[in-house]
Parts: structure tokens; sequence; C-alpha cells
């Protein structure tokens, strides 16, 4: 057998570094993986264990996911909002405190160097941005933001997130005190809401938000808290650790683009069908890093797009495949694999805008063998996002 | 009856010049939850250490190949609609393909069950 065992080859990396929680994942039977540059869990062994059964179990409890590859940064300074508004199409005008927003840091030409998460923490900004790139975002902010902004990497914090239609059940058992007065209990936050909490004496920063498409939260936790803090979420029934290996299938299945595959220098956020993340006032006044190219997609569309395809069959097909619209090649997949709520392979891909209307019929060469597709609207699976007025 | 082994974790069981062949327990662990087996065409003829088979799991697929040469003479019909077998019963219920041998010579290069335990207790 080939690529069986590629999970080990990387093994030995002198720089592979570990997180705060490796002798906790490699207790609970996680196989653990080189990813961004650390080991992680790809899955756990045992009953409950393996990508479909805790994909299964995300969708249908509470998933917890340690995420602390991933870059926390703080950002603060005179000026701040003209500073980041700089170097992101993002509005902050309309971005309150205690609110997060999904934002895109762009090159010169428009290129996706990164997409994260951003928040208004009141008297500073929050950001996530990826594991694999955080160096490379780190030295880019720093070279593009003024020497009065100070970027801080919270390396001393670990990263959860706690997905699932049961997730806010179980942690609101915590007993989480919001620290500033008259803001909501976790209970009570809506999607992309973020604030400062005390569990017991620990101070944890909570956002109604996650990267599988489900209810959940997002936990920064002090590195030397956060096994406690896990012990204490799974000793609750509904939670259950999941690896990376879900992680990936719950946000493909929740058409949610992933850097490094969906998204690169090489894409621009419209042809990746995330107009969203360009704010209203920056479409019209332009003002960050490619605009000019964004702002003419925009107005002119793209020759490709981001889009979902259904396969036929059970044989899924991976990342650079070509796909075809009867003899012609008109794309290539940026992610595909099985998916475990629908039972059958699922892909995105960059196809011809000609080829990008839902119900288009194409296929996928995959060893040599063309396997039947259709474009689908994304996501796959809805979303069950606790949305502000929303019915519960 | 007897089971060989390959380093890319084939597992061949030989009757006279009758063979069946599959993947270890240890694959389908490293492989995780196979979603999709796809299974040489009757009658193929096989060399040794050629792809004969894909196994997909939800991470990957992994090619199969064929430990000794020979003619495929049966694939497992119950794969098609449980590709889970692999996981559950690689070496029995969950085995791949039936063949003919070409030349029985090239079993002598693989591995009995004890030198197959050795090898996967080094890795």
């Amino acid at each position: 057998m080939s690529d069986m065992i590629n999970d080990n080859l990387d093994e030995e990396a002198p720089e592979t570094g570990t997180l705060p929680l490796d002798a906790w994942h490699r207790e609970r039977g996680g196989r653990m993986v080189e990813f961004a540059g650390y080991w992680m869990p790809v899955q756990y062994a045992g009953e409950g264990g393996g990508i479909i059964a805790e994909h299964l179990w995300t969708r249908s409890h509470a998933g917890l996911f340690d995420v602390s590859h991933m870059g926390q940064l703080e950002i603060s300074g005179e000026g701040v909002e003209a500073a980041l508004e700089a170097v992101l199409p993002i509005d902050l005008t309309t971005l309150k405190p205690g609110r997060q927003r999904y934002s895109l840091l762009l090159d010169e030409n428009g290129g996706v160097l990164d997409d994260l998460m951003l928040t208004n923490a009141a008297h500073h900004y929050y950001m996530v941005v990826n594991g694999a790139t955080k160096w490379d975002d780190i030295a880019h902010l720093r070279e593009h933001l003024p020497d009065a902004i100070t970027l801080t990497l919270l390396d001393e914090a670990a990263l959860l997130a706690l997905q699932g239609p049961e997730a806010a059940q179980a942690l609101g058992r915590l007993g989480l005190v919001p620290m500033n007065a008259g803001w909501p209990s976790v209970g009570d936050m809506t999607f992309m809401d973020s604030g400062p909490f005390l569990w017991g004496e620990v101070p944890l920063r909570v956002s109604r938000s996650g990267y599988t498409g489900e209810d959940g939260y997002e936990i920064s936790v002090p590195a030397e808290h956060v096994a406690a803090f896990v012990e204490a979420l799974c000793a609750h029934p509904e939670v259950r650790p999941i690896g990376l290996g879900a992680r990936d299938s719950l946000r493909l299945e929740a058409g949610l683009p992933l850097y490094g595959h969906d998204l690169s220098p090489e894409t621009g956020p419209v042809e990746a069908g995330l107009t969203f993340a360009i704010n209203k006032r920056r479409k019209s006044e332009g003002g960050f890093p490619g605009a000019g190219r964004v702002l003419a997609e925009l107005a002119d569309g793209t020759p490709r797009q981001r889009v979902g395809l259904l396969l036929d069959g059970r044989q899924a097909a991976r990342e650079g495949a070509a796909v075809f619209a009867e003899n012609q090649e008109v794309g290539v997949v940026t992610s595909g694999g099985f998916s475990p709520s629908l039972e059958r392979p699922i892909a995105m891909a960059y196809v011809d805008a000609a080829q990008s209307a839902a119900g288009t019929a194409l296929s996928i060469e995959v060893r040599g063998k063309r396997l039947a597709a259709t474009v689908t609207p994304l996501p796959f699976v809805p979303h069950r996002y606790h949305r502000k007025g929303a019915a519960a | 009856m007897t089971r060989h082994y390959t380093q890319e974790h084939e597992w061949i069981e030989v009757e006279g010049d009758q063979a069946t062949v599959g993947i270890t327990d240890y694959a389908q662990g490293q492989l995780g939850d196979i979603t999709f087996v796809e299974l040489p065409a009757l009658g193929a003829s096989l060399s040794k250490g050629a792809s004969a088979s894909v196994v997909d799991s939800v991470k990957a697929a992994s090619d199969v190949y064929s430990p000794v040469g020979g003619t495929v003479s049966e694939v497992n019909p119950a794969l098609e609609d449980q590709p889970e077998l692999v996981n559950s019963d690689a070496e029995g219920e969950g085995w791949l393909w039936r063949m003919t041998l070409a030349d029985s010579a090239e079993l002598a290069g693989l591995m009995d069950d004890a030198a197959y335990r050795a090898f996967v207790d080094s890795l």
C-alpha cells in the first residue's frame, strides 16, 4: 500500500513543536501527526474514535477541538482602527465592542495571504490567524502597521473549539462569569459575539463561533489551565475530543474554505465567494491592499468561481484533480473527501464561470477515470449558527 | 494454507496456485475509516508490485500492490456496499481479490507472520 503511513513520514522533523495539551491528547488515545509545525491529534482511538464517528458526534452532540496551533494576536495603539483598515478590507466603524468578524489578509495583487477572525475587544483588537501562516502574517502585519501599533502574539494561550448542537448546554454548566457588567452569558451570546470571562479565577476569552457549520464556541485559555479546563468539559456526557480529520470533513461539508487548499495568494476573494468579507464601505471607498483588482472583479465578475461538487458513487476526488465539462478541462478540485453526513463524496473546486451554475453536470478525473459530479450550492450541510433574532 | 505479508502491508494467503489478497489489520488501523474500495478487473493480469486496487479512506486514497504476479479470479463482492468490512475484518471478510499465481517462487521474498509482526513493531 502507498501513502498510508504518510502520517509518520515527517516524524522526527526537529522543529515540530508540542502544544499545551500534547500529553492530554496522547493519554486520550490521540494519533498524533505533524500539522502546521506541531504535533496534533488527527483522530482518537477506542470507542467513539475515528474520523466518521467523531464527525457524526460533533453534528449531533458536542465535539472539543484543540486549535492551539492557530495564532492569537492582540493589536492595540493610537490609531489602531485606521491601521487595521489599511491592511484589511474591513469596516471597523460597524464592528462593535464584543463582536467578531471574518476578514482577509490580502496582498497588493488582491491574492489571499490568510483568512482570519478579528474581534473588537474594547481596549484592543484580538485576531486569530491560521497556524501554518502565522509567522508570515506577523511579519506582514509588522511591516505594514505603523510603529505606534503594538502587535503581541499570545503564545501562552491555548485555543479550543467546542462545536455542535449540545455545545451551549455543556459550556453553560461550567459557570463562566462575564468580566464586563451587562455583557451576555455564554448561553445568551449569539453568533460572532466575543467577550472575556472568568472560570473561577481563570480568565478566558470566549466567542460564539467556529469552523464546522455548527453552533458552538471558541475559547482561549491560559496554557497552564487548559488541561484542567478540557477535563472539566469532557466530564460532561455530551463532550468528546475530536481530531483534525473530522475538523476537515466538517468544514468541507459546511462549505468553508481552508487556507492553503481553497485559498492562497493565487486566489482572490471574489472568485473564492468571499465578497461578504469586503465590507460595504470598503467596496465603495477601496483603500485596502489589492483594492484595484477586487473592486474591478466585484463589478465585472471573475473568470472562475469556487463551487461545491456532489459526486456520484463512493469514490472521492482529492485536491488537484482536474474538472471537466464534456472533454474540456474547466477547473481543479481544491478540497475533496467523503462526507460522513451525506454518506457520499463531496468536493470544492474552482471552475470556469460558465460552468459554475448549480446543477451543471461536470466530471472529475481520478486515477484515469472520470467521476460524474454536479455543481451544488454551498454549504453541503446547512449551517446551524445561533444567530441573533433567530428562533432558538 | 500459508499466509505471507509484504512491507507495503498486504497479506496473501496461498493454497496451491490460488491466493487471496487483502490489507493487514495494521494497515486498516492506519488508514482509518474506509469509504470505498476499487477492485481489479476479473481476469486482469497483475505483476508483482503493480498497483492493483485503491482503498479510499476519509483522509486519503492509497494504492494496494499485488504481492505476487498472477491473474485475478475473483473480487470481494461485499465491498461494493460495505467497504467498512476492510476496517472491521481486514484479514478475513475484508479480503480484496483472489488470484491464480503466475510463479509461486515470487512468494519467497515475503514475510511470514512472525516477521511481519516484528516489522510492524519496528515502525
